[in-house]
């Protein structure tokens, strides 16, 4: 046989001038959290003189017990994209079992999740989640846990309606006729054909964890202990900061929220798009 | 061996739709059978009645065996080592019957993993000669790309090299030559009948195709099946007035056929009158056609109709 035959490979995911974008913003803010005790200046819980403008030895400036802004920002870099991640993991596992239960096997399963889904979507999610996390333990996972309770309802939904497409197509059905068991089904040719749905709606799951995390801890429920931008945001409002004019301070951990969104957001959503 | 006795299935829902009325065969080790039918007379779903792979709204009645073991009352359990490992079903090789994102090497081998425990560098290695097999030419380069590079022939070829790959003892055919030009349909051809060790049974709406690939044919008309005998007898001497018709009207027999007066009435395959269901399109019809005639035996040649009364 002397004819060359190159296979095809096809790229894992392809991308296009948003989603780089969205990377590119993304990959910026990991690398800090990642980096933060190299990058950071300071130890972001050493006091010192409060209220400093930005100058040269505080970029940031400092808050109102003296700690230096930038230091904390850096740091809660790790805390807000520890949140966002951790609990779009956790969402997209839940909705993804749910999604190929429900989707798979139809029946009686089908008819008990989608009934969950739904109480789960009629519940106002922020109210609840600021409930959650007013009763259990302050800290990082409760706000995970608290979080991930209502957010996984639109994904599951989503990839419920394509499992079910997926299940009359042919090679699924094939797969069952030469005997494969579900679970190998499942893993095997369901999720990599839900790969772009898991992927996208992952990344917008992370910017809105990323903003409720903001919201919890800007209305003081976050984690005590850590700084996150939205704990940040919240002492630079309990000090009335926009009244006294302390910019350096509620604006850094204002413009990274919506930066660190937007960066998801350009991932997930021209993802999406593109895919569709 | 398979048994079909008086198998029906029936569709529930707000009208219950009888997909398939009283079908018995009986297919000896290595017979070919086809069964040839218009779209919507229930070829499809008997053969996936006989996988238990119907929709859970569908009732099947009668029994099915293969080999002695009832195939109806098999646990789940069971039923998934028949299907690939006893019976085989190959699917129509559409565009959508490979998995896209999957090399074609790994899902030709896939049975092999599930039902003789290869492992899955092996069933690989082992889909190689399934493909030479079935003279797809440049084998290995085929088994390592993807199933878009596959022509339709091609594919079907694949989906014939994985029915079989796990050595099953029946195979279920679910017209393998849907989409493909006359060239393709001989490659099928070629292809099923390097399938000499199994029971075939194929189901097919080309009646050329089912004479070269089947001993035995198998007529279904509206969910009945309305003729059975050796293929050269059904194609040769049609007993059913359907078959008749339908063997006139083909290109090489001059598309000699007339309808009768009345209007054809598809719309009546569920009618609880009963009856022949050919009765509106046929020319012979008499009074006693207002009952559901039974499958007349007349030397092995069977058919369901009241003209071969007499001759039982």
């Amino acid at each position: 046989m002397n004819t060359k035959f190159t296979g095809e490979r096809r790229p894992v995911i392809r991308m296009n001038a948003a989603m780089k974008w969205g990377a590119t913003i993304v990959g910026l803010f990991l690398i800090i959290a990642v980096f933060a005790p190299l990058l950071a200046p300071y130890d972001p819980y050493k006091m010192g003189t409060p209220y400093i403008k930005p100058c040269a030895e505080h970029w940031l400036g400092t808050n109102d017990v003296g700690q230096d802004l930038l230091s904390e920002m850096i740091y809660g870099t790790r805390v807000s994209l520890f949140i966002g991640v951790f609990t779009s993991i956790i969402v997209t596992v839940i909705s993804a079992v749910v999604a190929l239960v429900s989707g798979y096997y139809r029946g009686p399963a089908d008819k008990v999740l989608t009934a969950l889904t739904n109480v789960a979507m009629a519940l106002p999610g922020i109210a609840l989640t600021v409930l959650l996390v007013a009763y259990l333990n302050p800290g990082k996972l409760s706000v995970i846990i608290s979080i991930s309770v209502t957010a996984w309802t639109g994904t599951a939904r989503i990839l419920r309606s394509r499992v079910i497409q997926l299940c009359e197509m042919p090679f699924i059905k094939i797969e069952k006729s030469i005997g494969m068991n579900d679970f190998v089904i499942m893993v095997k040719h369901i999720i990599p054909n839900l790969r772009d749905i898991i992927l996208s709606r992952a990344a917008l799951s992370v910017s809105s964890a990323m903003m409720t995390e903001a919201g919890l801890s800007f209305l003081g429920l976050g984690d005590y202990g850590e700084k996150s931008w939205g704990s940040i945001l919240h002492y630079a409002f309990y000090q009335n900061g926009v009244i006294r004019g302390y910019y350096w301070w509620y604006l850094p951990p204002i413009l990274c929220t919506s930066l660190a969104v937007l960066g998801f957001m350009l991932l997930g959503y021209y993802g999406a798009q593109k895919w569709s | 061996m398979l048994e079909l006795n008086h198998v029906s299935v029936e569709f529930m829902s707000d009208n219950n739709v009888l997909a398939v009325d009283d079908v018995s065969l009986r297919l000896l080790d290595g017979s070919r059978t086809a069964i040839i039918g218009e779209t919507g007379s229930g070829k499809s779903v008997l053969l996936l009645a006989i996988l238990r792979l119907l929709p859970p709204n569908a009732v099947v009645s009668g029994s099915i065996a293969a080999d002695g073991e009832d195939l109806l009352a098999a646990d789940s359990k069971r039923m998934q080592q028949i299907r690939g490992g006893i019976i085989s079903y190959i699917p129509q090789g559409g565009g959508a019957s490979l998995n896209p994102l999957l090399k074609v090497g790994f899902q030709v081998g896939e049975p092999l993993i599930e039902h003789r425990k290869y492992t899955k560098r092996q069933a690989f290695e082992a889909s190689i000669p399934l493909l030479r097999r079935f003279n797809l030419s440049h084998e290995e380069e085929l088994a390592y790309s993807y199933p878009h590079t596959f022509s339709g022939g091609m594919r079907q070829r694949a989906m014939v090299a994985m029915g079989i790959a796990a050595g099953p003892k029946i195979v279920l055919a679910d017209e393998p030559t849907k989409g493909l030009d006359e060239k393709r349909v001989r490659m099928v051809a070629d292809a099923l009948d390097l399938i000499e060790d199994e029971t075939l049974l194929c189901v097919t709406h080309d009646i050329n195709f089912a004479k070269s690939v089947g001993r035995d044919i198998c007529v279904m008309y509206a969910a009945q099946q309305v003729e059975f005998g050796d293929s050269k007898e059904v194609i040769g001497h049609p007993l059913h007035p359907y078959t008749r018709n339908m063997m006139a009207a083909m290109p090489e027999n001059g598309m000699r056929y007339q309808e009768s007066g009345f209007a054809p009435s598809h719309d009546s395959y569920t009618d609880e009158a009963g009856g022949c269901r050919y009765l509106n399109r046929c020319r012979e019809h008499m009074e006693r056609c207002a009952v559901t005639p039974p499958l007349f035996d007349i030397n092995g040649h069977k058919v369901r109709c009241w003209k071969y009364a007499s001759s039982n």
